[in-house]
């Protein structure tokens, strides 16, 4: 700090002063600067925050206090009235469900697949830039493209999966009246999506392991397997957790996916099989009455929800990964 | 690049080169082997698959949609003829208010998130590290949740069925301000600012003339990520945007819903060129984007 603050400060002490009047006005601007410019450039990013992504995330929790529908025009202070509704209401329940089934369903496959395509990559190779940007590929679709790909790809009659399924004998699959089905074809699309970009990001983390630890495992005569478990995943915990959160928060707030598989319907199938919970903070506050306090008290209920088990899948990962490294 | 940092240090220690002989075990561990670049492909075949097959449906006839094995039919011209014709979706419209919306944005988080970068990495000033520290936890915070109030306020503004809805939400981020801060740190040293300092450089001179060229590999990454991002960008355009302004997300939605079942090699000739834009972004700039996903790995 003494030294940026000095340095101006002596630079214009050993100058003769010459024209004090302009000089005085350049140092006093100067030391204006060097006070207040730091502020100024940070300054955008926490109002331009403010104003449009924190304080619409407070201000829910406001509005889910309020029988507020913009139909029938009617906003009146309900106070805890909407959530409880809310425990009532079966579809909410429903949603949840399915937000749950589909997160786990997608997480887990995907962030271990990716911890061994990492390791994959994590080599030298030929080829080694086209072999990455083949399997992180499929981020760069968007994702009302990936479902519209995907809903003909899971369709029921002709789709490709079911025709594979037939050459190969096996009856074809309901991929939307089963809900189990249609809960795995959406976390395909989610899989197929993200596998790879979270293989790049635990690549990343693994190049920054000191090689010598391996040659010296194996000269102690540990399997590759061995040492991937014991010096590798032990190693990259902290980027691991990351995507657990990063998953987490992603995962329980799926909406793309389930509505352009259902064909851009907000239903999520015929009984709701695949609705999410974004889904239903969708129908109940930009159709129908518009119930922008109900819609907001869900909206909470969901932030704590992804809390809670970013929490829960922090602790999981933690102490399974600190198992490994005994 | 990343690479090329962990390749040397493990050549480097060993001062006496026959020793590098010796050390044939661990090379022949890092190397890969035939099986890894067959679970490899594998892997590439299936990312690529599905977006060449939606390429083949959309140069198909509608009557071939279903037809095995995928082979590509010669309707692909007509196709996305019959496609852009469709006056619902405006998908031209979509891709011009998508190219604008998307530039814009990238443009505004790289100015910004260089000029708090550069601040958070060079200029001392009290509460810094508190101010660093707020921003590394906005990355966590779902903002998608906060969309009703949001909604509401561009209803006050109104601003809903406006381009602006959907740009200045989002014109900084948390994370370009991080990343921005980590390279600037590595990439300028204080000396520079220093000297710049003693020409009699303001601040914001030092910024515009000194950081900015600097930062430019970091900002460029950063600006392909953000660029593809909005591109992508499905939940938020689609409430606070209307049929007839729409994204190009949005255009498909109109799409996808209109022609279902109707007109398939229509609507897969949408997707095609909805993500064209990208894939050519994505071939010719594809080392830098996979260094910046990979620089993610850092920011944990």
């Amino acid at each position: 700090m003494s030294s940026a603050v000095g340095a101006p400060r002596s630079h214009a002490a050993s100058r003769p002063p010459s024209t004090p009047p302009r000089r005085r006005r350049s140092y006093r601007l100067g030391r204006w600067d060097l006070k207040y410019s730091p502020y100024l450039y940070v300054a955008p990013f926490f109002v331009l925050f403010g104003v449009f992504g924190l304080f619409p995330v407070l201000y829910t929790v406001y509005v889910s206090l309020f029988d507020y529908e913009l139909l029938s025009g009617t906003k009146e202070f309900a106070g805890l009235e909407n959530y409880r509704l809310l425990m009532e209401d079966a579809q909410f329940w429903n949603a949840a469900y399915n937000t749950l089934g589909i997160f786990v369903l997608s997480t887990v496959p995907q962030l271990i697949v990716a911890l061994m395509l990492a390791n994959l990559l994590n080599r030298q190779m030929r080829a080694r830039t086209l072999l990455r940007m083949g399997v992180v590929i499929p981020n760069i679709t968007s994702v009302a493209a990936v479902g519209i790909i995907f809903a003909l790809i899971f369709a029921d009659r002709y789709g490709l999966i079911n025709w594979l399924l037939g050459t190969v004998g096996f009856d074809p699959i309901a991929w939307r009246d089963n809900r189990f089905a249609s809960w795995f074809a959406i976390a395909f699309m989610v899989d197929w999506r993200w596998t790879g970009y979270n293989a790049l990001i635990y690549l990343g983390a693994m190049q920054a392991i000191p090689k010598d630890l391996y040659e010296s495992a194996s000269l102690d005569g540990a399997s590759t397997w061995r040492q991937f478990w014991a010096i590798t995943v032990p190693l990259i915990r902290p980027t691991i957790l990351f995507t657990i959160i990063i998953s987490t928060i992603g995962g329980f707030q799926i909406f793309t996916e389930p509505l352009m598989y259902g064909n851009g319907l907000i239903r999520g199938g015929v009984d709701h099989q695949f609705q999410t919970l974004a889904m239903y903070i969708y129908e109940k506050t930009f159709t129908g009455n518009a119930e922008y306090g109900y819609g907001s008290a869900m909206s909470w209920l969901l932030f704590m929800m992804i809390i809670i088990f970013a929490l829960i899948n922090f602790a999981l990962v933690r102490r399974s990964v600190k198992g490994d490294k005994k | 690049m990343t690479t090329t940092q962990t390749l040397p240090r493990s050549v480097a220690p060993p001062p006496v080169p026959p020793r590098r002989r010796g050390r044939l075990p661990g090379a022949q561990l890092w190397q890969a082997s035939p099986l890894t670049y067959l679970a490899l492909i594998l892997g590439g075949v299936l990312s690529i698959f599905p977006i060449i097959w939606s390429f083949i449906i959309a140069s198909r006839d509608n009557s071939a949609v279903y037809e095995m094995p995928p082979t590509p039919g010669d309707q692909l011209f007509t196709n996305i003829d019959r496609m852009l014709a469709n006056e619902d979706a405006a998908f031209v419209y979509g891709l011009v208010n998508s190219a604008v919306v998307s530039t814009v944005v990238t443009i505004s988080v790289i100015f910004f998130s260089s000029l708090a970068g550069f601040a958070f990495a060079k200029l001392k000033f009290r509460g810094s590290n508190a101010l660093l520290l707020i921003i590394i936890m906005t990355m966590m915070v779902p903002t998608q949740l906060g969309v009703i109030p949001l909604y509401l306020m561009m209803v006050e503004l109104g601003w809903t069925g406006t381009l602006q809805a959907v740009i200045v939400p989002f014109l900084v981020q948390g994370f370009g301000v991080f990343m921005m801060r980590q390279y600037a740190m590595s990439a300028i040293s204080d000396e520079l600012i220093e000297a710049a300092r003693l020409d009699g450089c303001s601040t914001w001179r030092i910024y515009w003339n000194v950081v900015l060229p600097a930062l430019r590999p970091a900002a460029a990454v950063l600006g392909l990520l953000t660029f593809m991002q909005t591109w992508n960008e499905f939940l938020w355009p689609f409430i606070v945007l209307t049929p007839d302004t729409p994204t190009v997300q949005y255009s498909l939605k109109i799409l996808s819903s209109g022609l279902y079942q109707t007109d398939y090699v229509a609507l897969f000739a949408g997707t095609a060129l909805a993500t064209l834009p990208l894939l050519i972004v994505f071939i010719i700039f594809g080392r830098q984007i996979i260094g910046g996903i990979m620089e993610g790995a850092v920011k944990s």
